[in-house]
């Protein structure tokens, strides 16, 4: 809804019939007592300004420094996340799998859009559309090159379907040449892409140019 | 480099959506499996192709659990959409639209 438009708006204000409705349903919600706008409030600051994939970035970071914290990682996710403060809704059960020289890891969700939300935020809208949903499990190689990612054809592709109840987050190998960095340093490599499957650390994705 | 910080939400009405959803999922009113059986439902109509599972599905998921746990019915939520686009059509351009602005408003 851009403001840089010239017709006359004296007349009243724009709600569209989308607007309209959610709002109509925020209202009927509100009066029978189901939601509080408070809370609506809080939830959508949440998801806009603190969940996100920085979270996850930190759990890849901590698991390339610390061999133990790998481990456990690999075997039980979500405590294993759990120890850095994150997780809640959306990350009950979760499963990550380690991209390794012989394996690259897709992750997808083919009957909706679930997504591991306290890791890596909401899902991007194109995780959420059919062709990725169709395409990441007839032809994931196709995917990933055009996300821009070439993986050698002696790696295979496993691709991991999440779910409401399990979900899916991938640790990707860490880059070469990064002995020295800090861990700060290796989480700022890892973008969220990387943790989907469809980026490698470092890359940045096509639709992200610098 | 800094890992990109996505936009969680396209629009406002986006955000309210999904906020909705939370809320009414940790009031129990439905589990996430039953949220997204009936989500890939909505999004795998009989008599179209396959949509993307974006807010406006979510959005039309919402109305079908609320009619059929009769919340609330798609004629109240019919009529309060049709209050709020006269309530907004009564505001003066920048302004906060209150359903009070309907000039059919019966408190």
């Amino acid at each position: 809804m851009s403001h840089d438009h010239a017709h006359d708006h004296s007349h009243g204000s724009d709600l569209s019939p989308v607007e309209a409705r959610v709002r109509a349903l925020e209202s009927l919600l509100t009066e029978k007592g189901y939601v509080d706008p408070a809370t609506l409030d809080a939830l959508v600051e949440l998801y806009e300004t603190k969940v996100g994939p920085h979270a996850g970035a930190r759990v890849v970071a901590r698991a390339w420094v610390d061999p133990n914290y790998r481990t456990r990682l690999l075997s039980d996710a979500t405590p294993a996340i759990a120890e850095l403060g994150i997780g809640g809704r959306g990350g009950e059960h979760m499963v990550v799998v380690a991209n390794t020289p012989e394996t690259h890891n897709l992750v997808v969700c083919t009957l909706c859009s679930c997504y591991p939300w306290p890791v890596l935020g909401l899902p991007p809208v194109w995780y959420k559309a059919p062709p990725y949903r169709a395409r990441a499990v007839i032809d994931p190689r196709g995917v990933l090159a055009e996300f821009g990612v070439t993986i050698p054809e002696t790696t295979r592709i496993t691709v991991w379907d999440s779910t409401a109840e399990t979900r899916y987050m991938v640790l990707p190998m860490r880059p070469a040449n990064t002995e020295g960095f800090s861990e700060e340093a290796l989480a700022a490599l890892v973008s969220r892409d990387a943790m989907i499957g469809t980026g490698l650390p470092g890359a940045i994705p096509p639709e992200m140019p610098a | 480099m800094s890992v990109p910080s996505p936009k969680a939400f396209a629009a406002p009405w986006e955000a309210q959506v999904f906020a909705l959803v939370v809320s009414l999922q940790e009031a129990g009113l439905f589990t996430w499996a039953e949220w997204t059986d009936r989500l890939g439902r909505e999004i795998r109509p009989a008599d179209g192709p396959e949509r993307a599972a974006d807010y406006s599905a979510w959005l039309a998921t919402l109305e079908t659990i609320l009619a059929e746990r009769g919340v609330a019915a798609a004629e109240s939520v019919a009529v309060r959409t049709e209050a709020f686009l006269r309530a907004a059509a009564a505001t003066p351009h920048g302004q906060s639209i209150r359903l009070e602005n309907d000039p059919l408003y019966r408190p």
